[in-house]
């Protein structure tokens, strides 16, 4: 950052009031980048997922994740959506995906007390002589398996994105053939309702 | 009786067909025929012997948007709207050589009305062409509806014939798109997408009809305005201001000591232009305008200070670049408009007023924002912001004042006499303005004639300049003029084109004699793509690849279209010649041989700040 009250050509020389070059205009969406989560509620209409995630692309926003399903409305679907960026960037996304005309309403509970969870399956490589570490493991993770066959073990495990990873960590060294995530889905705390504040 | 379409059996003989076929040459229908063709627009009221299908649901629709013209190509899937059309005379249909030509007609005709323009063609490349006239119609915020035919829904997805997933295609460009596969929800579909063109911040909306959709027979009946705005729920566009932020605002204005009010679309889209002025003069703040805010105040109002941002008046940039607040409305920060958004007004504070949240703090960071309409904010401002008299301001305004005399003055400002008596596009520019009254319509192409027209044409009137300001559309101008002709008969209508746009679209000129549209064609041609060659100068050190352009004997090529056209090389010549195409009763051309090496100055290199203009290049007295 330059404060050279000449790294701006004539300026100072024009400006009547200030003699005193005034710092660089800062670039909205630079600042310091953390992970936001956005719960948008959307009509559920065809294309509209399409809509949402081009949208995403074309304005230059890359998606952590994405979950969809429905809601209890019956014309609503739910998305919740995370992603890295500066707060004015995470506001901009938010603003564009307002102008979706299929979009609902649009939330940053990253502030929030919020519950965030992601459903993980695993399927873990077993052999005798690891099958009952592996089965400890899962044990004390409160994982759960749904599928046990000579050579692998599916597993179920459920929570935040951090303990996701690391029961990923305990495992890995088993050798984990498959993995599939489904992304954090976020509900706020307490008794407030973004569906509620949607009836319309 | 009815009978159905495809039906081997023939009309009885008693029932003479009651078809008119349509006439091209009978001018826009005005508001009391719309109005009459509102009330007997139903199938039963125009007492058709036959059945009602969704292709005429799609024309009764139009008509009930207030519909008088739209610009259209036929092609097999869309062939069943073109089989009722000459049941609908009050529709204007007027036949495009291409269907971009079009869309950009549709574009021209929504600029200059306010109204939202029409536009349609076939499935495949009828509905590719229309996309780059879609996608000048979003970057400008223009209303416009595009419809498409498309194959029969059972073939949709089996690349059939002429099938493209068009729809996909125009997801990302279109404020809003729609596939209709069943005739009974057309009413729906066509209300709402003229409700979102031209609500909120407006914007091109397409719908994609499948052909067993338009032939399908239906009783759907037309919904509300009121129905269409609950069936939107996802759509409300905030248009009153916020009062807390009003009053932000009041305060910035109270406390600045070098304001500038920066005008632009949105003031124009409001229709806010008086309320414009009277905010400027009760506030004794001067008005800078972007590209498409030329025409928010008359330029020779006092207080119109003039055109800001890559090619701007250096007058502008520089009190931009030293203002204390900039009152921004309806405009967005274009980076043609900022240059370097680090450098850009550094010592001001900025109040920024758009009806689109996404735009608040999308390109700079802004100390009040104020979502809602342009109109509305200037309504109130009037009430809350206290009088301030020019004497008031006497120092800063005698400031600008100089600024803008030494700017005007500059020997790289048109001064009509160019290089050895060569012919100078910002002299033909101010001519055809004073020729016109400044009472016209004036549409650019894209390029050097562009800023040339924005700069020196002197603009008095709202919705008088149209341009491709956003896509940078080439090939825009002649097209556009047809549409802006046809939604403004009572002016003149000004095409001005550079010889590299012309060649584009000059297909157009066949549509302008078929249909009789009066454009005025002012052909700049310096035998180069003229901004090209200048960037190469510039900033390629002179390395002019591509930048020479052969172009054909325009006055041949006129007399084979059948358009009366003339040539002017030198300045004696050039009002005669303006006059001459004034003169003509439809469309004419002018064949204007400018200086083939005049650049546009000032010029502000992409990238650099608005302090870093170049006036002057080479040993060159521009």
């Amino acid at each position: 950052m330059t404060t050279d009250p000449n790294s701006n050509g004539k300026v100072p020389a024009d400006a009547a009031a200030s003699q005193v070059a005034p710092p660089p205009r800062a670039l909205p969406g630079s600042g310091d980048t953390q992970r936001h989560v956005l719960v948008a509620l959307v009509l559920d209409k065809p294309g509209v997922l399409n809509r949402v995630s081009s949208l995403m692309r074309a304005r230059n926003f890359n998606i952590d994740s994405l979950a969809v399903s429905r809601t209890d409305q019956p014309d609503v679907s739910r998305m919740t959506i995370t992603l890295h960026g500066d707060g004015v960037a995470v506001e901009q996304a938010a603003k564009q995906l307002y102008r979706l005309i299929d979009v609902l309403k649009v939330q940053d509970v990253t502030s929030e007390p919020t519950i965030q969870h992601e459903l993980a399956l695993i399927k873990i490589r077993a052999t005798d002589s690891t099958r009952d570490q592996i089965l400890k493991v899962v044990e004390l993770s409160k994982g759960r398996v749904v599928d046990l066959s000579p050579e692998a073990i599916v597993v179920e495990v459920t929570g935040s994105e951090g303990e996701v990873d690391t029961f990923l960590a305990l495992v890995r060294t088993y050798g984990i053939k498959e993995l599939v995530r489904t992304g954090a889905v976020v509900m706020s705390r307490g008794s407030a309702s973004i569906e509620e504040a949607l009836k319309r | 009786m009815t009978i159905a379409k495809g039906d081997a059996q023939a009309p009885p003989a008693s029932e003479p067909k009651t078809r008119r076929s349509h006439v091209p040459n009978e001018g826009s229908a005005n508001a009391a025929a719309i109005e009459a063709a509102r009330k007997g627009m139903l199938h039963e009221a125009r007492e058709l012997h036959r059945t009602r299908i969704g292709a005429d649901v799609l024309c009764e629709a139009l008509l009930r948007q207030g519909v008088d013209v739209f610009f259209s190509y036929p092609g097999g899937v869309i062939l069943p709207l073109y089989d009722v059309l000459g049941d609908y005379p009050e529709l204007r249909h007027v036949l495009v050589r291409h269907e971009q030509g079009g869309a950009h007609a549709a574009d021209g005709y929504a600029r200059v009305t306010g109204r939202v323009g029409v536009c349609m063609g076939t499935s495949g490349p009828g509905a590719t062409n229309l996309v780059t006239g879609i996608g000048t119609a979003l970057l400008d915020s223009v209303p416009m509806v595009a419809i498409t035919g498309n194959v029969p829904s059972a073939l949709i997805g089996k690349d059939a014939f002429q099938e493209i997933d068009i729809n996909g295609i125009t997801l990302p460009m279109t404020k809003h798109n729609y596939l209709v596969r069943d005739a009974d929800e057309l009413p729906r579909v066509i209300a709402e997408a003229f409700h979102i063109a031209r609500s909120g911040r407006p914007g091109p909306v397409h719908i994609d009809i499948t052909k067993d959709a338009l032939q399908q027979e239906t009783r759907a009946e037309h919904p509300s305005e009121a129905d269409i705005v609950a069936g939107l729920p996802g759509f409300r566009p905030n248009t009153e201001p916020h009062g807390r932020q009003l009053k932000l605002a009041t305060q910035e204005l109270a406390n600045a000591r070098r304001p500038m009010i920066l005008a632009g679309h949105g003031v124009l889209h409001a229709g806010a232009w008086d309320e414009l002025r009277a905010f400027a003069e009760q506030t004794s703040i001067p008005v800078a305008w972007t590209l498409l805010g030329i025409g928010a105040i008359p330029e020779d109002h006092p207080l119109a200070y003039g055109y800001m941002g890559m090619h701007g008046w250096k007058h502008v940039n520089r009190a931009i670049q030293s203002a204390d607040l900039l009152f921004a409305i309806g405009m967005r920060f274009d980076d043609r408009v900022t240059g370097n958004v680090r450098t850009y007004a550094p010592y001001a504070r900025i109040v920024h007023v758009d009806i689109d949240p996404a735009e608040i703090g999308k390109n700079v960071a802004v100390e009040v924002p104020i979502v809602a309409d342009a109109k509305r904010v200037l309504e109130a401002l009037i009430r809350m912001v206290p009088a301030t008299g020019l004497e008031e301001r006497r120092e800063y305004l005698d400031q600008l004042a100089e600024w803008r005399r030494e700017s005007e003055g500059s020997s790289w400002h048109g001064s009509g006499a160019w290089r050895d008596g060569l012919l100078s596009a910002d002299y033909v520019v101010s001519r055809i303005g004073e020729l016109t009254d400044h009472a016209a319509s004036y549409i650019a192409d894209v390029g050097q004639n562009q800023m040339w027209l924005a700069r020196y044409a002197g603009f008095r009137e709202p919705n008088s300049h149209v341009s491709s300001g956003g896509l940078g559309t080439m090939g825009f101008s002649v097209p556009a003029a047809m549409g802006a002709a046809l939604g403004r008969p009572d002016r003149e209508a000004w095409a001005i084109t550079g010889d590299g746009g012309f060649q584009m679209t000059f297909q157009e000129l066949m549509t302008l004699v078929q249909d009789r549209i009066p454009v005025k064609i002012a052909l700049f041609d310096n035998k180069k793509l003229g901004m090209i060659r200048q960037w190469q100068e510039i900033i390629y050190a002179g390395n002019y690849h591509s930048a020479h352009l052969l172009g054909p004997d325009y006055l041949k090529l006129a007399e084979a279209f059948g358009i009366p056209a003339t040539k002017a090389s030198t300045p004696n010549e050039v009002d005669d010649a303006i006059r001459f195409a004034q003169g003509v009763d439809g469309p004419a051309l002018v064949w204007f041989e400018i200086a083939e090496e005049q650049n546009v100055f000032p010029m502000m290199p992409a990238g650099k700040g608005l302090s870093d203009l170049i006036e002057k290049w080479g040993g060159a007295d521009e």
